[in-house]
């Protein structure tokens, strides 16, 4: 299963910068990102090519941080594919806690992050209905 | 200026008649004392086994004094002085440790406590024909039932809707004309700024009188409210060890508060040797309650901090005058008339799991109002990256922390590390609230 970085971070100015240079100094590539914001504090999700040693650096820094499954999908950039996948997730009645896209490939391919309670059940079901599930290839797409 | 009594000979009686009445009480409450477990043990040590060992007022000096601890120690019962039958009202306040602390009183008892009350209101020249709305809460917080029952005494109407609902409280003001509040003075300027948008006018009520305590204010306070409202607001100073609010009170020349001293021995002290100090010195204040039979306490340190006026009062009241409260001598924190120990805090945060070492606690003005913001590290170890769970942290913090200490706090969660870390004896408390 694809990992995903989350990381407690307050919300005043300099600590996503402070994230960053961790990441930089560990030569970690950041993938994509997003934040849920709380007021006071957020939670900032990173998907990056070493998710372990994000997790690590961040933890010795400090951080509150933790690694989490997460289903990347991807989708055909093109009208209709959306929908089809969110058929999939209607019809295994599983809900979506969270997701974020990005685009990696302009006009052909964009990856679907998805935040599950059970993520294997219906990852079986998705990579029946011809999806493709990423693992490790997320980081180095 | 019109001065009115409720009972002219108890209030202006000479010094020597209300010395005599005070020893010939202190020597009946030693002798209920001396049935309290706690005391019993207490004054066996220094000899006083019979009240009759008390000879004179200065005897009470040998007596030593009775802290909060000595009643959380003695909780629920080692206090109790009285068959449980003859009991008739508990009260009871929430301990800085978990542990509460409780004051039993008997008919006679509050029938004392009731007639000090009456003895206030009439001094500020309130009185029978006033209708009277009491914002102070109800139940076991004492401000309230006290006024409620000080006031019936005198005849007043009262309203007894309790504290908070703004909008009901300036329907009422308006449709029943009220006269009098008994109220917090940092509650009444949040009515203030409420009024407009309950389209009610200062001009549209009937106000007279203010009755306000619970929390310390200042001078300038008193005078803003008088101003924005056109009425006089009185100060007024209690505490349940003591019975509850009326301990004492100011009269129509608003020039410190008649402490009502056939019913309490007043001493100032220093708060660190327990020296006695003088009239006119600021110290701690030591009260020794003449009229409870219930739950006798004997010098009881109340950690507040004022003096005793030296000058007699053009009222012509022989009882003498405290001071406004001009701090504490604990670290005891008054939140919108809510008395609160960081302890209390610290004991409700440090027992959640997920909360880390360290925390802060906030104090702010919202308005008029008093904000408690509560400032915790998030536990690094039993972080799961999950944003529902932060959300559920955040509202146990606030649920615990609201059956603890009875005010609804905010809560703000922290990165592990960021908050303030003190040497020794921690810090924690930042009071960012400005003097009105």
């Amino acid at each position: 299963m694809a990992k995903e970085v989350n990381i407690f971070i307050e919300n005043r100015p300099g600590r996503l910068r402070s994230v960053a240079a961790i990441l930089a100094e560990n030569d970690i590539n950041v993938r994509t990102m997003t934040l849920q914001d709380r007021g006071e504090f957020g939670l900032m999700k990173l998907i990056v090519d070493k998710p372990e040693k994000a997790d690590l650096a961040l933890k010795d820094k400090g951080f509150a941080s933790a690694l989490k499954d997460i289903l990347a999908i991807i989708l055909e950039d093109k009208p209709g594919s959306f929908n089809r996948l969110m058929t999939t997730f209607e019809n295994s009645k599983v809900n979506i806690l969270d997701a974020y896209g990005f685009v990696i490939e302009s006009s052909k391919k964009a990856v679907f992050c998805v935040e599950v309670k059970e993520p294997d059940n219906i990852k079986h079901i998705l990579q029946k209905e011809g999806f493709d599930v990423l693992e490790e290839e997320l980081y180095e797409f | 200026m019109e001065i009115s009594f409720w009972n002219k000979q108890a209030e202006t009686m000479d010094r020597l008649a209300l010395e005599k009445i005070q020893l010939q009480r202190l020597k009946e409450t030693i002798s209920y004392a001396l049935k309290t477990h706690f005391y019993k043990n207490r004054l066996e040590k220094i000899g006083l086994k019979s009240p009759e060992d008390i000879k004179n007022l200065s005897d009470l000096k040998k007596i030593p004094y009775t802290t909060k601890d000595d009643l959380r120690e003695n909780y629920p019962k080692g206090l109790l002085a009285v068959a449980p039958e003859e009991v008739v009202r508990i009260h009871t306040s929430s301990g800085t440790t978990g542990i509460p602390t409780v004051i039993y009183y008997s008919r006679e008892d509050l029938n004392n406590w009731t007639e000090n009350l009456a003895r206030g209101i009439v001094a500020t020249g309130a009185g029978k024909k006033d209708v009277f709305q009491n914002m102070m809460s109800y139940g076991m917080f004492t401000g309230g039932l006290g006024l409620h029952y000080g006031a019936e005494k005198v005849g007043m109407t009262v309203i007894p809707i309790g504290g908070g609902n703004t909008k009901r409280q300036i329907q009422l003001m308006k449709d029943f004309r009220t006269t009098v509040l008994h109220i917090t003075p940092s509650y009444l300027l949040h009515i203030h700024s409420r009024l407009e948008e309950c389209a009610a006018r200062v001009e549209d009520l009937a106000l007279k009188k203010a009755f306000i305590g619970a929390e310390p204010h200042s001078e300038n306070t008193r005078k803003k409210i008088e101003g924005l409202f056109n009425i006089d607001a009185y100060n007024s100073y209690g505490l349940s060890e003591m019975n509850g609010p009326g301990v004492a009170f100011e009269c129509v020349y608003k020039n410190g508060m008649h402490i009502w001293e056939d019913g309490y021995i007043t001493e100032i002290i220093d708060p660190k040797t327990g020296i006695v100090l003088g009239e006119g010195e600021e110290g701690e204040v030591v009260f020794t309650n003449l009229i409870r039979k219930a739950t006798p306490l004997l010098r009881y340190r109340t950690r507040d901090l004022a003096f005793i006026y030296k000058d007699t009062c053009p009222c012509g009241r022989t009882h003498r005058r405290l001071s406004r409260i001009t701090g504490r001598s604990d670290d005891m924190l008054i939140v919108n008339g809510v008395n609160v120990f960081p302890s209390q805090i610290e004991e409700v945060v440090m027992r959640i799991p997920q909360v880390g070492t360290n925390y802060q606690i906030c104090l702010e003005k919202d308005g008029a109002l008093d904000r408690l913001i509560v400032k915790v590290e998030i536990y690094s170890k039993l972080f799961s990256g999950d944003i529902k769970e932060l959300d559920n942290l955040k509202s146990r913090i606030k649920e615990d922390l609201r059956a603890s200490i009875i005010i609804n706090p905010h809560i703000e969660l922290h990165e592990p590390g960021s908050l303030p870390v003190f040497e020794g004896k921690a810090k924690r408390v930042v009071d960012n609230r400005i003097k009105l």
